[in-house]
């Protein structure tokens, strides 16, 4: 084809906006393939809250709640659990739930919970989501001498207290999550909100 | 000429394609037949094509498997047993396909371990080595992707700890794990995708990979044990590398019978010892998936452990990330780490062949830790060795620059 009378200017613009209008077209068209990838709309009702009767749970005992799939623990501390926890601060990381995006305002506090004798705990290890181990006994173990009860995560030896409370040099980097949670009445949590909606 | 009716039919559809698919032969020479390698390549250079064997291996049986499995939490795990005992040569077939992604391991760190002791990276294969490496990223995300489709407790539990890594990122990592997760927790919508990853989206980018791995590698020529350039020394009539030899028939035949032997090992692990004692297949992994109650020993399968073994030795989560990625990321930089002036170990000093050496042992160490529960002194070895894993990369320049070298010969060395 012959180069006479090519205007460079003009074709150098059409190449120029015909990419970025193709380019800002290929970008919206991306959009649904990554939105699909968020959890579906039934995977976010299956969400929803949960309720656990506590009335047959011993004291020192734990029972296991699923909520969202995952394991929720419940426990029921005794007294000198409650008494030990304030002595753990030193060797813990976070002692006091700075790290506010691991339980709600009203779980920041000693005990991390609504009640000092009542936990209630994602079962979740932070560090790869491993489901830590019950070690209530407040006895020697092989991973710490000095054990006053808690969790053990077997899988990479990330040890939390009876508060959830993550101990230092361990990879677990934060807190076990307190989910949210209310007492519906003494024996009753419901456990997903912070308050009863209706109350509200 | 004699010749005879089956020749001509032959020749004569030969002809025939070629008139109308005209860069069909020159695929072939440029590939094949007028593809000169060096004559010197020794046992190393297997495995190769051994790799290429086991990834039609697995295309193949993974097509198969597709056909009966089904992806979804509650059929995942009773589907892949219907395999085992209901299908005719189900069982044969899944562990074909188990046991080929162990041997695709096998084969590709053996092969890696070729070109890290004949200098395979250097000037000018740098790109082939990058493709490597890009390959094996692509293969350990296929080879995880895989295993949690049997939906077993560490197939679950797995994929529980690998999604958890990318929670790491700061910032963004819940809401990307969610993403990836496709739900707040491991789950059906999870199995499905990855799924749909194994068996289409992954494979697709590897076939890809290996198709330019192998066209960058016939650009520049094949390296050999000796590290001599062969294209230095050509016949000056016709141009071939004296060194050469043309791939088809002399190296087809050579892999031919290369990959003969690896199938009989192959074969006598899929019959007698396809659980490799629980290295392939995992004993908790014959238990179906629970969300609630997590294996008392998790570890992944062998050929992730040298990996967690590091990852698990860093007391910090974000750190410890890293440590795991850029362990594996720094492959890509061997290429202009290595400043020595010859190739191959043959002729390099006794530095580099005290440190290579003892690299492989700390990699087999790590993997082995990797597998065990963790107690603290085998988290202090564990450190150590990562230590070295890094200071070996890091230190490359300097040790590569000081190590004696002996003379490069001319022409490769060639025992008859």
């Amino acid at each position: 084809m012959a180069e006479q009378g090519v205007n460079h200017g003009r074709r150098r613009f059409l190449t120029a906006t015909t990419a970025v209008v193709g380019g800002v077209g290929g970008v919206f068209a991306a959009v649904p393939f990554i939105k699909a990838w968020q959890p579906s709309a039934r995977a976010q009702t299956a969400g929803a809250p949960v309720v656990a009767d506590i009335s047959k749970l011993e004291v020192g005992a734990r029972v296991i709640q699923q909520w969202r799939g995952q394991p929720v623990w419940i426990v029921r501390r005794t007294p000198q659990v409650v008494e030990t926890l304030s002595s753990l601060d030193t060797r813990l990381r976070d002692p006091n739930s700075e790290n506010l995006d691991q339980q709600p305002e009203y779980a920041r506090n000693a005990t991390r919970s609504r009640r000092p004798d009542v936990a209630v705990i994602v079962g979740i290890c932070t560090h790869l989501g491993c489901s830590p181990t019950f070690f209530p006994e407040m006895q020697p173990q092989p991973f710490d001498s000095e054990w006053k009860g808690g969790f053990y995560c077997p899988c990479h030896n990330s040890r939390f207290d009876m508060a959830g409370r993550v101990f230092q040099n361990v990879p677990a980097p934060a807190n076990l999550r307190v989910p949210p949670h209310y007492f519906i009445d003494d024996n009753t949590i419901l456990i997903g909100l912070d308050a009863d909606p209706k109350a509200a | 000429m004699t010749t005879n009716v089956i020749t001509r039919v032959i020749d004569g559809a030969q002809g025939w394609i070629n008139e109308r698919a005209p860069g069909l032969q020159q695929w072939m020479d440029r590939h094949a037949i007028k593809y000169y390698a060096p004559k010197n390549f020794n046992f190393w250079y297997f495995f190769g094509s051994l790799a290429l064997v086991v990834f039609v291996n697995q295309i193949v049986t993974g097509i198969w498997l597709t056909m009966s499995y089904k992806p979804s939490a509650a059929e995942a795990f009773d589907s892949v047993e219907y395999i085992m005992r209901d299908v005719d040569w189900g069982w044969l077939i899944r562990y074909m396909h188990s046991t080929g992604a162990s041997a695709f391991f096998i084969v590709v760190y053996l092969h890696m371990f070729r070109g890290l002791i004949y200098g395979s990276y250097q000037k000018p294969r740098e790109l082939i080595w990058t493709l490597g490496v890009v390959i094996f990223l692509v293969l350990m995300a296929e080879a995880f992707l895989g295993y949690v489709l049997p939906w077993g407790q560490m197939s679950y539990w797995g994929a529980q700890v690998i999604t958890s890594l990318f929670g790491a990122v700061p910032v963004i990592g819940e809401a990307l794990v969610e993403f990836i997760r496709g739900d707040y927790l491991i789950s059906d919508a999870t199995l499905n995708r990855f799924f749909a990853l194994h068996v289409i989206a992954v494979p697709f980018v590897l076939a890809g990979l290996i198709y330019l791995h192998l066209m960058a590698l016939h650009e520049v020529g094949s390296n050999n044990p000796d590290g001599v350039d062969i294209k230095k020394v050509k016949d000056k009539a016709t141009g071939i590398p004296l060194d050469g030899i043309a791939f088809h028939p002399y190296y087809t035949v050579k892999d031919i019978f290369g990959t003969a032997f690896f199938l009989v090992i192959f074969a006598f692990i899929i019959f007698f010892e396809p659980t490799a004692g629980g290295l392939f297949l995992e004993h908790d992994n014959f238990l179906p998936a629970n969300p609630m109650v997590t294996p008392e020993h998790i570890k992944p399968v062998w050929y992730f452990t040298p990996y967690y073994a590091m990852l698990r030795a860093i007391p910090d989560k974000l750190l410890g990330v890293v440590v795991m990625g850029a362990a594996t990321l720094i492959f890509f930089a061997v290429p202009w780490l290595d400043r020595s002036k010859v190739k191959s170990i043959r002729y390099r000093g006794p530095i580099t062949k005290i440190l290579v050496a003892l690299f492989v042992v700390s990699f087999c160490i790590l993997g082995w830790l990797g597998m065990q529960s963790g107690s603290p002194a085998q988290k202090l070895v564990a450190q150590i060795l990562t230590f070295y894993y890094f200071a070996f990369f890091f230190t490359m320049p300097i040790w590569t620059a000081v190590d004696k070298t002996k003379p490069v010969p001319e022409r490769v060395t060639f025992d008859h």
